[in-house]
């Protein structure tokens, strides 16, 4: 009141800032469901999974085969987090937050904006530890291909930020990772995170080539110097991109005008 | 509204002939039907009505949550979502929900981030009566530690206009006394304040301006006092064939005479005078006298059936 109603100012960058983004990772660390799917699951499979002393002689491409389940599990981590991360919105619209969030000057594309980038921390925090574990449990891969494989990882779960944002203005229900859960495990599967596409045979394995992870994953090894049509998966991923983030444009569209 | 030209500047809220209509399974409901209201700065209203009078829905539209059918509406001469962008008005919402894993501090930290010139966490805190608890996470605060955390959350911005929905639900009565406290308080320094509510004791102590809905119309717009004067005097009522309106209303101390068949209600300050008429002078029987208080002018007001309403319409009160 000490201003005029017309000489106030709205929020630069429609209220994202600094702030805002601290305390909403702070708030994602201290769910612990969240830190033991996207922290510590994925490195715990890696390990399950990629480090039989037959893997770490084994060599795939530039490196090894543990190298290889890392880099997999890597991108699974990512997605698994980055998918929670834009699936916290259909929590924070099952609890009425996204409609208290309507009676503050954040605009609701900052909102999303801050989502999208906790989310991407978050899948980046996931390929950090994989990477570090799988560093220190053998994983045989020049650093430079590591970090390569480590960033395309990172940068590929983007697609996955989208699709949590499309679940999540999809399904407004406080525990959607109950069901995105699975559904990622499932498309992990058919994408070759756990088993290479070409061991699913002739029939599943051109589906499989369809499905949102493929793309990723493809890309994801290219540093192994496995060889792979790089144009399918780069299609792959963008048209899921498009899809995903097309979804939920419009699913948020609908929202802001409803709410 | 034109004949309402304001002589203060902007109207801090000014709805002009609003409709808003929501699907029902047999066509339209309409929860706000063509209202129009201006509300000056620094008035502390009371928007007072049963459920399901068309206060949220009205409210709703103020902060621009939805958008109305037909008319009108700006609040300090702007579009509700520009007056929301620049923290000129914040409400506190029956509605609004809070993150149960966020503490009370980091959650006004939060809204504080979002706002260009926000005031101090601390100083709001220490406002809204949670600076004790403000470590606590929120799913672990009561019903009404809530309720002081949204009004915390409704301070930060310092608004000009401060929107309130049912706020003291879930408040104790110490809680209720203290949250009155701080909104007078504000209001003295020129904030606007307007809440919904259903409490008349609230409307009554707290407002200086109550405005009484009904089926999304205004049926009553006026101080406290004018509305309690509505309910003021006693109604007569009695079943009188051929009763001789003109004989009753010229008793002393009769406000208002109304004849439906067979039935006479009179209202007037001196209810024993007209009972005594009646009695001595006609040949009316079952006379029933009812004292009325503002808990009536309510019911009468908001009611569905018509001859309910008080025969008396003082200028300017009765919409």
């Amino acid at each position: 009141m000490s201003t005029t109603a017309l000489d106030r100012r709205v929020p630069p960058l429609g209220g994202l800032s600094p702030t805002f983004l601290r305390l909403e990772l702070r708030r994602m660390l201290r769910n612990r469901r969240t830190v033991v799917f996207t922290l510590v699951m994925p490195a715990a499979f890696f390990l399950l999974f990629g480090t039989s002393s037959s893997y770490r002689d084994q060599s795939a491409g530039a490196g090894n085969v543990t190298a290889y389940v890392m880099v997999s599990m890597a991108l699974y981590g990512a997605m698994v987090a980055t998918t929670s991360g834009g699936a916290m919105v259909a929590t924070e619209r099952a609890l009425g937050w996204s409609r208290q969030l309507r009676l503050t000057p954040l605009n609701p594309l900052a909102y999303v904006d801050v989502k999208v980038c906790v989310a991407m921390v978050l899948g980046g925090a996931s390929v950090v530890v994989v990477t570090v574990v799988g560093r220190l449990s053998g994983a045989s891969l020049p650093w430079d291909r590591a970090l390569a494989c480590a960033l395309l990882a990172w940068v590929c779960s983007l697609v996955f930020a989208a699709f949590g944002l499309f679940m999540g203005y999809l399904l407004p229900s406080e525990n959607v990772m109950q069901v995105l859960g699975p559904v990622l495990a499932v498309l992990a599967f058919a994408g070759g995170l756990f088993v290479p596409v070409d061991q699913l045979g002739d029939v599943f394995g051109t589906v499989a080539q369809l499905t949102p992870v493929y793309g990723a994953a493809e890309i994801v090894r290219a540093p192994l110097g496995a060889d792979a049509n790089l144009w399918v998966a780069a299609l792959n991923v963008l048209v899921w991109l498009g899809v995903f983030v097309g979804g939920a444009v419009w699913r948020f569209r609908r929202d802001t005008a409803r709410v | 509204m034109t004949k309402h030209t304001d002589p203060h500047g902007t109207p801090a809220v000014l709805l002009d002939d609003v409709v808003k209509t929501f699907p029902s399974a047999g066509g339209r409901v309409t929860a706000v039907d063509h209202l129009s209201l201006v509300v000056q700065p620094g008035e502390v209203v009371a928007f007072l009505g049963p459920n399901g009078a068309g206060k949220t829905t009205t409210i709703d539209l103020v902060l621009g949550l939805s958008e109305p059918d037909a008319g009108a509406l700006s609040v300090y001469g702007m579009a509700p979502r520009a007056a929301i962008a620049r923290g000129a008005v914040s409400a506190v919402m029956q509605t609004g929900g809070l993150l149960k894993d966020y503490t009370v501090a980091e959650t006004v930290a939060l809204v504080a981030s979002l706002h260009p010139s926000a005031r101090p966490v601390d100083e709001v805190l220490e406002r809204a009566g949670i600076a004790d608890v403000r470590g606590r996470l929120v799913g672990k605060c009561s019903g009404g530690q809530q309720q002081r955390l949204r009004f915390a959350m409704a301070l930060l911005s310092d608004p000009d206009l401060l929107i309130l929905d049912e706020p003291t639900t879930g408040m104790d009565v110490e809680g209720r006394r203290d949250f009155w406290a701080a909104i007078r308080a504000d209001a003295v320094r020129g904030r606007t304040t307007l809440f919904a509510t259903h409490y008349l004791e609230e409307a009554d102590a707290y407002a200086d301006r109550i405005v009484l809905v009904r089926h999304g119309r205004i049926v009553a717009d006026g101080t406290p006092a004018e509305i309690k004067a509505l309910a003021s005097g006693r109604l007569v009522r009695a079943t009188l064939p051929a009763a001789d309106g003109t004989a009753l209303a010229r008793i002393p101390g009769v406000e208002s005479v109304e004849i439906r068949g067979d039935v006479v209600a009179v209202r007037a300050d001196d209810s024993d005078a007209v009972a005594r008429y009646l009695l001595t002078s006609t040949a009316a029987r079952d006379v029933e006298i009812t004292s009325r208080n503002l808990e009536d002018a309510f019911v009468a007001l908001t009611s569905d059936t018509e001859h309910a309403r008080p025969g008396r319409t003082p200028e300017g009160v009765l919409a």
